[in-house]
């Protein structure tokens, strides 16, 4: 059994109560939910919703998302429900190829005595003793989130919860990585644990695609992934800038056969980034593309392979990074320097975007830097090889062996300059990006 | 499950097809845009342009970040035939009504980002014309800048198609290359992002065939070296006309910032992401003694009845008078001085010395060094009747305040050009 001893992240004022809650104040438990009213915000969920517009009449697309979400944040950020501003954490994109983005926060993490994780199971059963999001406050709800009946989206200000009812929840995190930085909580009273599902994860899709921002973009951990708590939960937050991630070259995989079955979900392999992944694009629906990524997160749950997921894109590009690194931090295998800057590498961070503690590592940030230490998040070529060929057997997928396609790895020449292969022919601006 | 909700609708209308892009539907642009977008070009490089612009061979489009969304306000004879549409169903909309569900989005990606860093870009892409067919591009876009404040004034987009070709002079092309795939990336910045160096970073992609079918199951298509010429013959030829014809209005235009041209407060990418926000609200300066607006909504002019350049880079007090409350406005400043935001309701005059009882937020806004950068402030009529969709009018303006601070700290990450 392998244990780490971590410092967890606070999601939640409630989360280091020292005694157990009480009935009657106001929890997101069955003792108060039921009977308590929300803001309700329910999306379309009959059609395809990525090809839908609006009328005249109609508030434009980002109504979710700016009048509500940021609103709803914005409200308890002058309730003081915060740890701290993050508005005022210096943040700056580390020049380079990517555009890694750094973050100095010294107020995320707590200094408390470190407690114990198990780290070697990816799939463990609900705790009720242990944190969970039905002992957070109210207060810290900004609404429920789900699909209504009907061909249009509504909100209403405050809606009965009901009894019977185990409501989608969206909750501030109060220490934030940026602005608007919420949690999803599917079913919160059901206590799932944390393990990805069909219905759970097309509900996070369908947050993406409500916010209508490419910015706008959903996370999930695994256990063994530095997930904090084990109460099914996706993060989300807003970050006006694309991720290194999604700039990173992808290459299609190619398919013998099995396309069609998915719903035309187009898979890629990510390139020249430190993390392996596979990049899942497309589909006719959003719930192909949700069955196709949530299938090959239950084969990795199922093998014991912790994992991230970062949907990007409005729905559209979801990205998967099998990991090893908790493991090789508990065998030790993890460099001195890179454990000092005590950046758990989860989903934001492999993106790309990293919450520094110390104003050293922030202002000494290079690509190079980040790049290491998440090279020692990814899986190896080989072990990612064969974590790749369970994915594509669950989902049922089958790779065409028409190319001999050799991966190189690129980490060393990545960061070279070297003189431009092709000059842009034309004379206006030299500010020429050519992309073909 | 949730149970069915009676309230006032807000939203999507989904469209019951998946894979064809927007184009079935035939949407009028939003009348307030109207004005704006018929005298885009007019007013800075006169009526005369339009007829100049016509007889440019080609296939072109130029869109005005300055109005909310981002339209198109010009779209030549060339593109109207390529793609199918009429004038009436492209003006005031944005370019990526032409995208559906194949076009790839890390291209739509690469070029959201070289309009919000505001450079040149030329890539191929998947386009759409009205009947729904796809067809590849090369898609070539370049912003043109007013001499004058530096700013942003019009960007171009040449669009050269590239048609299929026979797999044996595809793999002429391609066998150059050892097989894989990967991106090909020459980036060469301009000169004033000299504050960090990108190099010139080569990583090859291949367009590796799998199967033949049909234009959607292609990755991409690379344009010959032809057809980037012809783009770039074209770009000429706009970018020498609106030279030419700027130069009557006074409002000179060039292809390179000039970079004297002052730092602005504002750059374009912090304008169209500001003009998405439909409600009536200015963002003043603070580094600058007198606290000046540097950015006003449609919604706050229409409502005070000023005009955009009445209002910029004067001091934000201007709407007080005669009967309004000195302890509120004393409350506003300490407030201010303070570091906090503040909800008051005090009286307010328009333009036309009408008052009205204005529910105003006023709230600081940081950047991305973590330091406040401007105020922003929201104006309610308390009077105005207006679709709510269930939100308290106080939850409206937090929404704003909520969208200008994710604008403005994302906005400032990066060494852009116009830098605070």
């Amino acid at each position: 059994m392998m244990i780490l001893k971590r410092i967890p992240t606070v999601l939640s004022n409630y989360q280091e109560a020292a005694e157990p809650r009480r009935c009657g104040r106001n929890c997101l438990g069955k003792c108060c939910l039921p009977i308590s009213k929300l803001p309700l915000y329910a999306f379309n969920g009959d059609a395809n919703p990525r090809n839908s517009s609006f009328g005249v009449d109609e508030t434009p697309p980002d109504f979710f998302l700016n009048s509500l979400l940021l609103a709803q944040w914005e409200d308890r950020m002058s309730r003081g429900l915060f740890r701290y501003d993050v508005t005022a954490c210096e943040t700056k994109v580390i020049p380079g190829e990517y555009g890694f983005i750094a973050q100095l926060n010294e107020g995320r993490h707590l200094k408390k005595r470190p407690t114990e994780f198990l780290i070697d199971r990816v799939l463990q059963p609900f705790d009720p003793a242990k944190f969970n999001f039905t002992k957070v406050g109210q207060e810290e709800v900004l609404l429920c989130f789900g699909a209504g009946e009907g061909g249009k989206a509504c909100f209403l200000e405050s809606a009965p919860v009901g009894e019977d009812n185990s409501p989608n929840v969206v909750a501030i995190n109060v220490s934030p990585i940026e602005y608007g930085h919420v949690l999803l909580i599917p079913l919160v009273l059901d206590h799932l644990p944390q393990r990805i599902d069909p219905d759970s994860f097309l509900l996070a899709l369908h947050m993406a695609v409500e916010a209508g921002s490419p910015y706008f973009r959903l996370g999930y951990n695994s256990l063994g992934a530095f997930a904090t708590i084990n109460h099914l939960h996706f993060q989300a937050y807003f970050l006006s800038m694309p991720f290194p991630v999604e700039r990173a070259p992808t290459q299609r995989v190619p398919i013998a056969k099995g396309l069609l079955c998915h719903g035309g979900v187009k898979i890629s392999l990510l390139l020249n980034y430190p993390v392996r992944g596979l990049v899942y694009e497309g589909g006719t629906s959003l719930k192909d593309l949700s069955d196709v990524v949530s299938k090959s997160c239950m084969c990795l749950q199922e093998n014991n392979i912790p994992f991230n997921v970062l949907i990007s894109d409005s729905g559209w590009r979801i990205f998967l990074f099998p990991q090893c690194y908790a493991e090789k931090q508990a065998l030790g295998e993890v460099s001195e320097e890179i454990l000092e800057t005590r950046v758990n590498p989860a989903v934001w961070e492999i993106s790309g975007h990293m919450v520094l503690k110390r104003k050293k590592d922030f202002e000494e940030a290079t690509e190079q830097y980040a790049w290491r230490l998440l090279a020692e998040v990814s899986l190896s070529e080989a072990r990612f090889k064969e974590v790749k060929d369970y994915i594509f057997g669950a989902i049922g997928l089958e790779e065409s062996k028409k190319e001999n396609i050799k991966l190189e790895e690129k980490k060393e020449t990545s960061f070279q300059s070297s003189a431009p292969i092709v000059r842009a022919t034309c004379n206006l601006a030299e500010g020429c990006l050519v992309l073909q | 499950m949730l149970a069915v909700l009676t309230a006032p609708a807000i939203g999507r209308r989904a469209d019951s097809t998946s894979l064809s892009p927007l184009t079935s539907l035939t949407e009028l642009m939003d009348p307030s845009l109207r004005l704006p977008v018929e005298q885009s070009l007019a007013a800075r490089y006169s009526e005369w342009v339009a007829e100049a612009l016509d007889e440019i061979q080609g296939c072109f489009l130029i869109t005005d970040p300055d109005i909310a969304g981002h339209p198109i306000v010009f779209a030549s004879r060339g593109f109207l035939a390529m793609s199918g549409y009429s004038l009436e169903e492209v003006l005031g909309r944005n370019g990526r009504i032409f995208q559906g569900a194949a076009t790839d989005r890390q291209s739509v990606m690469e070029i959201r980002e070289a309009i919000r860093e505001e450079r040149t870009l030329q890539i191929s892409l998947l386009n759409y014309r009205k009947d729904g067919t796809p067809h590849w591009i090369l898609f070539h876009l370049f912003p043109v800048f007013g001499v004058e404040d530096g700013r942003v004034a019009h960007f171009v987009a040449v669009q050269v198609p590239i048609p299929r070709r026979s797999r044996c002079l595809r793999s002429l092309a391609e066998n150059r290359h050892e097989g894989g795939t990967g991106r090909f990336l020459v980036a060469c910045r301009n000169e004033f992002r000299s504050d960090y160096k990108l190099g010139c970073n080569p990583v090859v992609e291949l367009f590796v065939d799998v199967d033949n079918r049909g234009l959607e199951a292609e990755e991409s298509r690379h344009a010959t070296e032809q057809e980037k010429e012809k783009a770039c013959d074209a770009a000429n030829s706009i970018l020498s006309t609106l030279a030419h014809y700027s130069k009557l209005t006074g409002r000179v235009i060039s292809d390179k910032r000039r970079s004297e041209a002052g730092i602005s407060a504002i750059n374009s990418s912090l304008v169209i992401s500001l003009g998405r926000i439909k409600q009536s609200f200015v963002l003043t300066d603070i580094q600058l003694p007198q606290m000046p607006i540097v950015y006003a909504s449609d919604e706050f002019l229409n409502l005070t009845g000023y005009s955009r350049h009445e209002v910029l880079g004067r001091e934000c007090w201007f709407l007080n008078g005669p009967d309004t409350d000195a302890d509120v406005l004393h409350q506003i400043r300490q407030s201010i001085q303070a570091e906090h935001s503040c909800t008051v309701r005090l009286l307010n005059y328009r333009k036309d010395r009408s008052s009205f009882w204005n529910l105003f937020h006023i709230s600081p806004v940081r950047n991305a060094s973590g330091k406040i950068a401007f105020y922003v402030s929201v104006q309610m009529d308390e009077n105005a009747k207006s679709n709510e969709h269930g939100l308290s009018p106080h939850m409206r303006q937090l929404g704003v305040v909520g969208a200008v601070k994710v604008a403005v700290r994302s906005l400032s990450m990066c060494a852009g050009p116009s830098r605070r």
